[in-house]
C-alpha cells in the first residue's frame, strides 16, 4: 500500500465530511423559523428577561440564528463544529448534545459490534460449511432461513421478541442500557447488567444478518475451492479439514471483510428503529426521540455524527483490505 | 417478440419461486385495486365490539376500536402500494437519469455527479429520511414517495453509470454518434431499451425497500397520515393499544406483519425469477 493512495483515500474522505457538514447545515435551514421564536418567549417567562435578550442568548446557545445572511450562518454554523460545539438541545434543556452523544454512543457502537463480530463469526463458518457440504440438506435450510430474515425487515422481529420474551415470558427487560441499581463501572454486576439488557437488541441483529453473511460466504468459498492451489493442495492429501480451515475460509473471508463497514453503515442507519423498539438509549433511540419532538439541534448533531461514523468506518475497511490483500492497489479505487 | 414474450412467460412458469412470487403479487395487487370497492370499511370507533375473535362477519376479529382487522389490511394494501410503486418509479428515473449522463457525458460532470452520488450512498439514509419526516408534513403517498425516493436513487445510478461505461464504448452506439444523434435520444431510444432488464429487476428491489422504510417511518410516528397503512397498524398494535400486552390484540399487530412479510417474499422470490427469466446467461 503506497502512502499517496492512502493519502488520496484519506482526502476523499474528509471531503465527504465536509459535505456531510454542509447537508446537516441546509437540512437545519429548513426549521420552521417559529420554533425558535415560540422557545425564546418560553424561555423570557421563565427567566423574566425581555424577549429580545432571552432571543440572544437561545441564538447563541444552539449556534443558530435565522434573522442572519445565510453565509454569517454557515460560517458561525463551521466554526462551532470546528470548536466541536454542536449547541444545546432543545428538549432536554441544559443539557448540550455533545453530552447526549457522549452518553449515547458507547451503547450504539456495543450493541453493533458485539452483533456485527457474532453474526460475522456464525456466518462464515455456516457459509463455509454450505460450500464443503454442498449435497446435505444445510444448504436448502439456510437458504429458506435467508429467504425469511431478509423478507421481514429487522425492526418487526425486534417488535416479535419484544412481544414473546419480555412481555410474555418476562425474562427480559423492557427498556433502558443496565438497571439503576447496579454501579457504572468496571465490575462484574455491571457488565452482566449491560449484557442482560443489550440481548435481545443484539440477538434481533444476529438473527437478520446471519443468513446473509452465510450466502455471500458460501458464494466466495465456492470460488476459492474452485481455484488450483486448493485442486493441488487435495491432491497432495491435504486433509479436508485443514482445507476448510487453512486454505479456503481464510481465502473466501477476504472480500466480506469490506462488507463489514458497509453492514456496519446499514445497520447503524437502520438502529432507530431498533433502539426506539427495545427503547435503547443509544443514538438511533434519540434520533427518534429528537424527530418525534422536533429537537432540531439534536437532529442536526446526532445526524452529523452518525455519517462521520459511517465515513470511518468507509474508510478503515478500505485501508485495513489493501492491508490484508496485497493485490489490492488503492490507487486503482 | 411475441416468441421472446412466450418464452418469458414459459421461464417464470417453470421457477416454481418466481411463479409463487408472481401469484402472490398479483394477488396483493387486486386486493389493492378491487378490495376497497368490494366491501366498506367502517372506521367509527364501537366500545362493544373490541378484541373480537375471528368469525364470519370479521374475517381477523375486531381491532381495539371494534373496527374490522381484515378490512384495514384491504385498505392499507392501497396506500403501501401506492408508495411502493411510485417511489420505485421515481427512485427509477432519478437513477437512470442521474447515472445515464454521469456514464455518458464523462469528465467533469461524471466527476461531480459521482461525487454527489457517494454522499448520498454515505450518508446513512434512514436518519435523514426521519428527519425530512419531522420538518416536512406528509400528507399523502405520492409526497412520501418522493421523499423516499429522493434518499435511495444512488446505487442504483452508480450501477447505471458503470453498465453504460461499457455499452457507450459498443458500435450500435458509436454509429448512433457519428450519424450525429442527440445525446437524449441516444439515451432514451438506444441505450434504456438495453437497460430494460435490469432496471425491471430494479424496480421490484427499490419497491421492496421503500416499502420497508415507508413502514419503519410510520411505526416511529413521523407520518400519520393514514390509520389503515400496515406500518401504521403496527405503530397503532405497538404504542396506542397495547396490543403488545393485551394477548386480546395479538392478531391485530401479526396480520399487518405478516401481510409484510408476504410482500417481501414475495418481491425477493419475483424479482430472483425475473433476473433468470430476462439474462439467459444465468439459467442452469
Amino acid at each position: 500500500m503506497s502512502l499517496s493512495g492512502v493519502l488520496k483515500r484519506i482526502a476523499v474522505s474528509l471531503i465527504t465530511v465536509f459535505l456531510a457538514m454542509l447537508l446537516t447545515f441546509f437540512l437545519l435551514r429548513m426549521t420552521p423559523g417559529n420554533a425558535i421564536d415560540a422557545w425564546a418567549r418560553d424561555f423570557a417567562t421563565q427567566r423574566g428577561m425581555s424577549l429580545d435578550e432571552a432571543y440572544r442568548q437561545i441564538t447563541a446557545m444552539i449556534n443558530y440564528n435565522p434573522k442572519e445572511p445565510i453565509f454569517t450562518q454557515l460560517g458561525r454554523y463551521l466554526g462551532g463544529l470546528l470548536h466541536g460545539n454542536l449547541g444545546m438541545s432543545m428538549i432536554y434543556q441544559n443539557v448540550s448534545v455533545n453530552e447526549i452523544i457522549a452518553n449515547a454512543l458507547p451503547w450504539t457502537l456495543f450493541v453493533l459490534s458485539v452483533s456485527l463480530v457474532i453474526s460475522f463469526l456464525i456466518g462464515i463458518n455456516l457459509g463455509a460449511l454450505m460450500a464443503f457440504k454442498r449435497k446435505t440438506i444445510l444448504d436448502p435450510i439456510i437458504s429458506i432461513y435467508a429467504i425469511l430474515t431478509s423478507s421481514v425487515p429487522n425492526f418487526i422481529v425486534g417488535i416479535l421478541l419484544l412481544v414473546i420474551f419480555s412481555f410474555q415470558f418476562g425474562w427480559f427487560p423492557v427498556n433502558g442500557a443496565y438497571d439503576p441499581i447496579v454501579e457504572p463501572g468496571f465490575n462484574l454486576p455491571f457488565i452482566l447488567n449491560v449484557l442482560y439488557h443489550g440481548a435481545l437488541p443484539i440477538l434481533t441483529y444476529v438473527i437478520t444478518t446471519i443468513g446473509t453473511w452465510a450466502l455471500t460466504m458460501k458464494g466466495s468459498a465456492v470460488n476459492v475451492l474452485g481455484e488450483d492451489y486448493i485442486v493441488a493442495a487435495s491432491i497432495r492429501g491435504v486433509s479436508e479439514r485443514t482445507l476448510m480451515n487453512r486454505y479456503v475460509r481464510r481465502n473466501a473471508m477476504l472480500p466480506l471483510i469490506t462488507t463489514l463497514a458497509v453492514n456496519f453503515g446499514f445497520m447503524l442507519g437502520g438502529s432507530p428503529l431498533i433502539e426506539n423498539v427495545f427503547s435503547y438509549p443509544g443514538m438511533g433511540y434519540y434520533i427518534g426521540q429528537a424527530t418525534q419532538q422536533r429537537d432540531y439541534t439534536l437532529m442536526q448533531g446526532l445526524l452529523l455524527v452518525t455519517s462521520l461514523a459511517v465515513i470511518l468506518a468507509n474508510l478503515a475497511s478500505d485501508l485495513i483490505y489493501a492491508k490484508l490483500d496485497p493485490r489490492v492497489k488503492l490507487e486503482e479505487g | 417478440m411475441s416468441q421472446g414474450v412466450i418464452e418469458f412467460w414459459q421461464t417464470m412458469y417453470r421457477n416454481k419461486k418466481a411463479f409463487s412470487g408472481m401469484i402472490i403479487l398479483a394477488l396483493f395487487i387486486f386486493m389493492a385495486v378491487f378490495g376497497p370497492m368490494l366491501a366498506t370499511l367502517d372506521m367509527t370507533v364501537n366500545f362493544e365490539g373490541r378484541y373480537e375473535s375471528p368469525s364470519f362477519a370479521h374475517w381477523l376479529g375486531t381491532d381495539y376500536g371494534g373496527r374490522d382487522t381484515f378490512l384495514q389490511l384491504v385498505y392499507g394494501s392501497r396506500d403501501v402500494l401506492q408508495i411502493g410503486l411510485f417511489a420505485a418509479m421515481f427512485t427509477l428515473v432519478l437513477g437512470f437519469v442521474i447515472g445515464a449522463v454521469s456514464g455518458f457525458a464523462g469528465g467533469k460532470t461524471d466527476t461531480v455527479l459521482m461525487f454527489i452520488t457517494n454522499l448520498f450512498l454515505t450518508v446513512p439514509s434512514f436518519p435523514v429520511l426521519m428527519i425530512v419526516a419531522a420538518l416536512v408534513q406528509i400528507k399523502n403517498p405520492i409526497m412520501f414517495s418522493f421523499i423516499l425516493a429522493a434518499w435511495s436513487w444512488a446505487p442504483l445510478a452508480r450501477a447505471v453509470r458503470s453498465q453504460l461505461l461499457s455499452l457507450k464504448n459498443r458500435e450500435f452506439i458509436i454509429a448512433c454518434r457519428i450519424m450525429g444523434l442527440k445525446t437524449p435520444y441516444i439515451l432514451f431510444r438506444e441505450i434504456l431499451p438495453n437497460l430494460t432488464p435490469y432496471l425491471a429487476i430494479n424496480f421490484i428491489m427499490a419497491a421492496q425497500g421503500a416499502i420497508v422504510a415507508s413502514v419503519g417511518l410510520m411505526m416511529l410516528g413521523l407520518a400519520p397520515y393514514s390509520p389503515t397503512n400496515w406500518g401504521m397498524m403496527i405503530q397503532l398494535a405497538v404504542q396506542n393499544t397495547g396490543g403488545i400486552f393485551n394477548p386480546k390484540g395479538y392478531i391485530y399487530l401479526v396480520s399487518p406483519i405478516m401481510c409484510l412479510g408476504l410482500f417481501q417474499m414475495a418481491c425477493i422470490f419475483f424479482s430472483n425469477g425475473l433476473e433468470e427469466a430476462l439474462n439467459p446467461r444465468l439459467r442452469t
